[in-house]
């Protein structure tokens, strides 16, 4: 659906990272873990197109200032690159944004006798709260975050609140352990704590890496993937990835937009 | 307040109002029911169909400039035949003429698509792509070589009687010889413009940004090119116009009308939102309305120069 918005709140809970709330239709709480919103940031054609952000949070407030004494919001949790995220990052409460969500493909949660493990680089956390959120109702969860340096690992105390077993990784080790996150992850996983599956979000090198030892351990994995995107609604065709058939003779693109952003790992050819 | 009216005939299809939706850009039209009225526009373009599916282009494959995108999309689409058996049943049930955008490869290849298009009775008309290159020729591009457009509208005309549009390319020196050559070899409307070539650059990576090099702009920015071409080739030749080119609202509608169009396309404003085609329609009738016109067809190139 499309609908207006109005910017309920615009922190930034670590230098260059800002977690935005707005106001949502009720029908935005179908949405599910992995699905994104699409915003213009302005009315104005510059710049032009939507900007794409994952689903971070939902929910409903009480409020004197609705007919129905409730307001229903969406968050989004966003790093600021250039001009789009510079804008949003320049918005105040009462701001104006036109929105359509929710769009694409959702995480699939898979049967509860299994330990579900999240695996997240920098902004990538954030469809990985949703999911934290939606699983720790009956699952058991872990989640492994990883950053350059400890700016960029975001939000961690959020899914501590929630109940996840949480470790982190940073380059320069300035929070938690040094070094990849993928590489703390396979330790656990080599550890042998019975079936898991792999729930990845962040940089295309890291997730290339997580489907890599997902393979290697047979584990199954879902990752979800960003593209430049024009239409988010699979109508331009610009933000396509090669699936694992992929070859010049037998093509096969899957758009990250409505095929994704969530896909199993097999299903692509990481090339 | 009576009504206007607003509908209009190209080439025969008659339209309720003259907002279609550009190729390329709509997708195969079901994409789009969630957010808007499909029966509240004139016309449906298909995305652009060849003979055979077409993988497309590396990624990336879009990337947005100022007021504007560049696309490099290869003309990625399913092909004829499962065009006709997946997407076509879903365009049946809309009250809205289906016009279906065709390229081809090769001559013979145009050829072969108009034909195998001809009795379908849910195609209301063919939209002729020859921004294309002739793989069998060097790579030129049909749409910028007048005889080689005259080859490919006679080709088709012989291949279809399905009312025909030729689309324009507007990466030529002179576009009225090129609309000429291709009114006369049959084509019954001219659609104008496709996009313009174009580039981006990284400078840190040192690259360009498309995979593809270049790629077609399209959006505002090539707005005031397309104006002038289509108020160009609406002095020269006696066929309808279809005016294309960064059409984001009502006002800029009306000044294609202006310039000489009958109908206009409405493409990359349908990306940045949905139901563009639909509010561009009520905006138009709004507006004539406003300023007392009774018929659409009172502004179609009442241009004062
Ligand atoms: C499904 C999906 C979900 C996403 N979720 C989030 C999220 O939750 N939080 C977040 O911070 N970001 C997210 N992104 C990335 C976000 O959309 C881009 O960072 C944003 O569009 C950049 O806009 P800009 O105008 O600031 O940057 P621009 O000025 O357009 O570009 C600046 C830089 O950002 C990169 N960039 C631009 N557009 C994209 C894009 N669509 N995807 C990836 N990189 C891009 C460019 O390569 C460029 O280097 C998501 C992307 C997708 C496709
Ligand atoms: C992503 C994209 C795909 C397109 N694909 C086609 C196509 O398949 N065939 C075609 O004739 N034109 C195609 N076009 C061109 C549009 O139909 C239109 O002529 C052009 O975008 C200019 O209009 P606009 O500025 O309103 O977008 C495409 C344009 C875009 C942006
Ligand atoms: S963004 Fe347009 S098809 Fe995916």
């Amino acid at each position: 659906m499309q609908f207006q918005s109005q910017v309920l709140s615009n922190v930034e809970v670590s230098p260059g990272y800002f977690k935005m709330r707005m106001t949502a239709p009720p029908a935005v709480l179908e949405s599910s873990a992995g699905q994104f919103v699409m915003v213009k940031v302005s009315r104005a054609i510059d710049p032009l197109l939507r900007r794409p952000f994952g689903i971070y949070d939902m929910g409903v407030y009480v409020t004197p200032y609705t007919d129905s004494g409730t307001q229903t919001f969406v968050e989004i949790l966003y790093k600021v690159v250039g001009k789009g995220t510079g804008m949003l990052s320049d918005m105040h409460q009462g701001d104006a944004l036109d929105i359509l969500a929710p769009l694409g493909k959702s995480f699939d949660h898979g049967p509860e006798d299994e330990e579900k493990i999240l695996v997240g680089g920098g902004v990538g956390l954030a469809p990985l709260y949703l999911l934290a959120k939606e699983l720790v109702k009956s699952h058991r969860v872990r989640l492994f975050a990883g950053g350059r340096s400890k700016e960029d690992i975001l939000c961690i105390t959020e899914f501590e609140r929630l109940g996840v077993e949480t470790y982190v990784a940073t380059d320069d080790g300035t929070l938690g352990d040094r070094g990849l996150v993928t590489q703390v992850m396979m330790k656990h996983l080599a550890a042998g704590n019975g079936p898991s599956r792999l729930f990845a979000c962040g940089p295309f090198p890291m997730l290339r890496a997580v489907a890599g030892i997902a393979e290697e351990m047979q584990v199954p994995c879902q990752v979800s993937l960003e593209a430049y995107m024009a239409c988010g609604m699979g109508a331009c065709l610009g933000c396509v990835v090669k699936g694992v058939n992929h070859s010049a003779e037998t093509p096969d693109y899957r758009c990250v937009c409505k095929d994704g952003p969530v896909f199993e790992s097999t299903d692509l050819s990481w090339e | 307040m009576i009504k206007p009216s607003m509908s209009v005939e190209i080439a025969g299809i008659k339209m309720r109002n003259p907002v279609m939706t550009a190729s390329g850009t709509f997708g195969y039209g079901q994409e789009f029911a969630d957010y808007m009225e499909l029966e509240s526009i004139g016309a449906m373009i298909t995305k652009g169909l060849s003979l055979k599916p077409k993988a497309g282009n590396n990624t990336p494959r879009i990337v947005e400039t100022p007021g504007g995108m560049l696309n490099a999309i290869g003309l990625q689409n399913v092909g004829i035949d499962s065009f006709i058996a997946t997407k076509l049943p879903f365009l049946r049930t809309v009250n809205t003429p289906v016009i279906v955008n065709l390229y081809g490869n090769s001559l013979e290849e145009y050829g072969e698509l108009a034909a195998r298009i001809d009795d379908l009775e849910e195609v209301a008309g063919v939209e002729v792509n020859i921004s294309c290159p002739n793989v069998k020729q060097g790579g030129i591009v049909f749409g910028t070589d007048p005889a080689a457009a005259s080859q490919v509208v006679e080709l088709v005309r012989k291949s279809t009687s399905k009312p025909l549009i030729v689309k324009l390319s507007p990466n030529v020196t002179d576009v009225v010889a090129m609309a000429r050559a291709c009114v006369d070899a049959g084509a019954e409307a001219l659609s104008l413009i496709n996009t313009l070539t174009g580039m981006a650059i990284d400078i840190n990576r040192r690259r360009p940004v498309l995979a593809n090099i270049t790629g077609g702009l399209s959006g505002p920015a090539i707005k005031p090119v397309a104006l002038r071409m289509v108020w160009q080739v609406s002095r020269a030749v006696n066929v309808p116009l279809i005016g294309i080119g960064g059409i984001m609202n009502a006002t800029d509608a009306l000044e294609f009308i202006l310039a000489g169009a009958t109908a206009i396309q409405v493409g990359t404003a349908s990306f940045l939102n949905p139901s563009a085609a639909e509010e561009i329609a009520t905006g138009m009738e709004s507006w004539l309305v406003e300023n007392g016109v009774s018929d659409i067809g009172e502004l179609i190139g009442a241009l004062k120069c």
